[in-house]
């Protein structure tokens, strides 16, 4: 497909290096040369130097060859005059606009069509859903939902009183009485897939697949606690804390705002009165020791500086607040940050990708290519839901029959609303749900690729 | 510095180097010339087994690869390419010495054109072959046919854009298309549907089919190997115009054709370099017509004057090197026209090589820019070429360029001075002039009708490495030899 991304910012980056590694054409738009220059001679894209809002640029982008424009700018008004352009050159365009501004969300959504917008992605609420959705099962890191949320995929941590420490996986299913499956381990930052005969260590990061009952009954039997979350401290009052807050108050959550902006404070106060609001700066310990930073259930950090957020969290940790989340907004530390202690991480950027990654593939949607497509562990392994048709090789046939490419699971197969944890005599059949887990840099969009 | 990868583009680009010989084989097969069989055989024998081993070294490459090894590696590849494509002249015996078989095929890669053989007809039709063919893959580039074939692969394929920047010649090279393969595909398919046509209208001159296709070769990398002892000037007037006119062709910035596939008329009109170029050409010609006219015995009428001073202006402008008349027995002013046109070179993006007409456009931009500035000191001026801004970046590179340029043009004439042969000045400067700027002939002792045999091989060395510096516009090949392209980190 040719897809035109305007802004070549942290998200078009990211997009960039997606949309580009699965064989699509990409032409940047920036008005930053050395921003471009810096992309150009990492990706195989074409870059045009020019304001993204104007005819001249967008037509020197090509616009009414394209099949798809994605706008990352920073100003949602440029993103949205940007896509009602480009839409007025080439009425077959697909639109996406990044938008951010909470004032807007409303007009978006309901105005969609004068705006000319296929999709409209907010990152900032994104984000708020998915830390609310963390928050109702604390113990999990990280969740993702597969078969229409019967199957689900989350990242737990191994603690040294874990009962996995030193358990083989062979033996996990004794251990946690349970029906799981471990699908990927990450061990020194580094992903692998792992056999029967790997033995978890405390500090393993472990991706396990089952059942989404299943999987809370796992955490039950190894000890992961997970109380019911009341009281939640909040740093930062940006629009993440907007969103989030929106949320919490509605299922009752008491929430505490820290912010050492006065202005924005008072904006957060006014828009919830149930919330409390506090001015004061997180980066100072006797304003949390004041707010009483080790009596909460949970501690979000959302600052705007990634680096004051990891303190916070790893204050939090060492409080042993149960449940820690950590906003990053530059990836690139990420490895290197999963080592701390600081709870899960969200991160607005990846999730904007995720979702608009997910659009591009459905657009492109042909028989056999993925439902829906996760990456986990860093970004060093993907979750891949896939329909079996007619067309799938080695159906009926068990697992242990043929040979998988290396480095690739079979993580789950739902016939139904039956959940079957493969093992060697599991079988694929037509209308079945498979979810596959695949480790490193191979591309699988076709479920016939997983065969050896 | 990933040194793995780099094997691994040097394995492709000698394997690819194996299957250009195929048809020279099969040309040496049908001439039952047992010679150039086993020159050839012997020829592709090593490069399977070098980049047989190249392969098997870089197995488990990774693929990170920044501008220091695009340029690195594509200075080496032509080097690499030329010592093995030297070995059919050298197996064979038709050129007894291997550094002047070396010369002669770095010659033909770099479409430079100048000879070390003063009676081409004895070398047979698959060495003539070979060494015509040399310009065709050399013209628009190995690594852009590399590039064009090679698997599409992984996610960081941007890096390969340095090996395209490093190859092409221009001021600014950027992709026409967002995909470096499909790039790199459509510059061949217009280069190849272009020597086509020029094959078919030199047969339509009468020329045999042999020599249609080497002379096309030859036109199309704007080399200039002939393959018969008399040059150009043995074929049809007709057989001549079509050459002029093809020569000019491939002198043109092949974004300019990709621009009139796209129908974009008005940018092809409006384009300045394109306008410059073809005012050179025009002037050069009158010039040289009006000093010409009925002063030699090949220029007393006529139509003889305007087909003659054409074809030496654009072989000379596009660095082509063909002649069809002694230009060495022209009075001052039109050899001088030649020499100043020699520095010009033909355009950015072209087969051609030079200091490239859009790099003069700028250089030329830019001291009107500073003697403005001189009186308005504060004064803000942008340059724009066709109505685009040029950052300043791209000027300071212009500058270095010249810079550099002119220093080797310098060191080479000092060094080809102290040749034992003792040429004259002119000799010396113009074999300069002739090797660095990709053009063949020279004046005087290298002039059109003469060869480059009687230099020492420590000379010749020299003026390879002087093909290759113009060639690959200097930088790539000073990598090599810069200590810091060494250091670690």
């Amino acid at each position: 497909m040719r897809i035109i991304i305007a802004g070549d910012g942290k998200v078009g980056h990211m997009l960039t290096r997606h949309l580009s590694g699965e064989g699509h054409d990409l032409t940047l738009i920036d008005n930053d040369p050395s921003a471009l220059e810096t992309t150009v001679e990492r990706y195989d894209v074409m870059s045009v130097v020019g304001n993204c809002g104007s005819m001249e640029t967008l037509r020197s982008a090509g616009v009414d060859k394209a099949d798809l424009l994605i706008t990352a700018t920073g100003q949602d008004e440029l993103n949205l005059l940007c896509c009602m352009t480009a839409h007025g050159m080439n009425p077959e365009l697909h639109t996406i606009a990044r938008i951010r501004t909470p004032d807007y969300m409303e007009s978006t959504y309901t105005m969609r069509k004068l705006f000319a917008l296929s999709l409209v992605v907010n990152p900032e609420r994104q984000t708020a859903r998915e830390i609310d959705r963390l928050m109702r099962y604390p113990g999990y890191l990280k969740r993702e939902k597969f078969a229409n949320g019967l199957v689900e995929l989350v990242e737990l941590k191994i603690d040294a009183e874990s009962p996995l420490d030193g358990v083989p996986l062979h033996q996990l299913t004794q251990v946690a009485h349970v029906q799981v499956l471990v699908c990927t381990v990450v061990r020194d930052g580094k992903a692998v897939t792992p056999s029967g005969d790997f033995v978890l260590q405390a500090d393993d990061h472990i991706y396990v697949t089952g059942a989404a009952k299943n999987l809370s009954l796992l955490l039950k039997n190894i000890g992961i606690a997970t109380p019911k979350i009341r009281n939640v401290i909040i740093a930062g009052a940006g629009g993440t804390s907007y969103y989030l807050t929106q949320l919490l108050c509605r299922e009752n959550v008491n929430v505490k705002i820290i912010d050492p902006n006065r202005e924005r404070c008072e904006k957060f106060a006014e828009a919830f009165p149930s919330a409390t609001v506090v001015e004061g700066d997180v980066s100072i310990r006797s304003v949390l020791d004041r707010e009483k930073l080790s009596q909460a259930d949970a501690v979000v950090s959302m600052t705007g500086i990634d680096e004051l957020n990891v303190i916070l969290s790893l204050y939090a940790d060492s409080l042993k607040v149960p449940q820690v989340i950590t906003k990053l907004g530059r990836g690139e530390n990420r490895k290197l940050l999963e080592q701390l202690p600081i709870g899960s991480i969200v991160s607005p950027k990846e999730l904007c990708c995720d979702t608009i990654t997910r659009y591009v593939r459905a657009m492109g949607n042909q028989a056999g290519s993925a439902v829906s497509i996760h990456t986990i562990a860093n970004d060093q392994a993907e979750a891949i839901e896939f329909a079996v048709e007619e067309g799938t090789k080695h159906l009926g046939e068990p697992l242990k029959a043929f040979r998988l490419k290396k480095n690739v699971l079979v993580a789950s197969i739902t016939h139904g609303r039956n959940i079957e944890v493969p093992n060697g005599e599991s079988v694929m059949r037509p209308g079945d749900r498979v979810v596959i887990v695949a480790n490193g840099d191979m591309v699988i969009r076709n479920l016939n690729d997983i065969f050896a | 510095m990933n040194i793995k990868i780099m094997l691994r583009i040097h394995g492709w680009i000698l394997a690819i180097e194996t299957v250009f010989m195929i048809p020279a084989l099969a040309i040496a097969f049908f001439t039952e010339d047992i010679q150039a069989i086993y020159g050839f055989l012997g020829a592709m024998g090593v490069a399977i087994a070098c980049a047989a081993l190249m392969a098997f070294m870089s197995r488990n490459a990774k693929r990170k690869f920044y501008a220091r090894e695009g340029l690195v590696c594509t200075g080496m590849a032509w080097i690499v390419l030329s010592l093995v494509g030297a070995l059919p002249f050298y197996i064979s015996g038709r050129i007894p010495r291997y550094v002047d078989a070396f010369f002669e095929i770095v010659s033909g890669f770099t479409t430079t054109g100048a000879s070390v053989i003063s009676d081409v007809e004895a070398l047979g039709k698959a060495i003539l072959y070979w060494r015509s063919f040399s310009h065709w893959v050399g013209g628009m580039g190995v690594l852009v046919f590399f590039l064009a074939i090679v698997p599409a692969s992984g996610r960081n394929d941007g890096y390969m854009l340095h090996i395209l920047r490093a190859e092409s010649p221009g001021p600014s090279v950027g992709k026409i298309v967002p995909r470096m393969r499909d790039t790199a595909a459509i510059l061949y398919m217009m280069y190849c549907t272009l020597t086509v046509l020029d094959v078919l209208f030199l047969l339509l001159g009468k020329m045999p089919l042999f020599d249609a296709v080497c002379i096309a070769f030859g036109t199309a990398g704007t080399g200039g190997f002939a393959v018969t002892n008399t040059g150009l000037g043995g074929y049809t007037p007709f057989a001549q115009n079509v050459t002029t006119v093809f020569m000019l062709l491939f002198g043109v910035n092949f974004s300019i054709y990709y621009l009139l596939i796209m129908k974009r008329f008005m940018a092809v009109i409006k384009d300045e370099e394109l306008r410059l170029y073809l005012l050179i050409v025009l002037a050069s010609i009158i010039c040289i017509g009006v000093c010409v006219f009925g002063r030699t015995v090949d220029t007393q009428n006529l139509e003889e004057t305007v087909r003659h001073s054409a074809f030496q202006v654009a072989s000379i402008i596009t660095t082509t090197g063909y002649a069809t008349v002694d230009f060495d027995i022209w009075s001052s002013l039109p050899k001088a026209i030649l020499i100043c046109l020699m520095f010009v070179g033909a355009s950015a993006g072209s087969t051609g090589g030079g200091i490239k007409v859009s790099r003069v456009l700028l250089l030329a931009k830019n001291i009107k820019r500073n003697a403005h500035q001189i009186f308005h000191p504060h004064e803000v001026r942008i340059i724009r070429m066709n109505g685009e801004r040029i950052p300043e970046q791209t000027m300071i590179n212009v500058n270095g360029y010249l810079g550099a340029y002119v220093m080797i043009v310098i060191v080479s004439f000092l060094l080809l001075s102290a040749d034992r042969a003792n040429f004259s000045m002119t000799t010396n400067f113009s074999a300069v002039m002739a090797t660095f700027n990709n053009i063949g002939p020279g004046f005087d002792s290298v002039g059109a009708t003469r060869n480059y045999y009687d230099y020492s091989a420590f000379s010749k060395i020299i003026m390879s490495l002087d093909m290759l510096l113009g060639r690959l516009e200097i930088f790539p090949i000073v990598a090599i030899f810069a200590p810091s392209t060494y250091r670690k980190g």
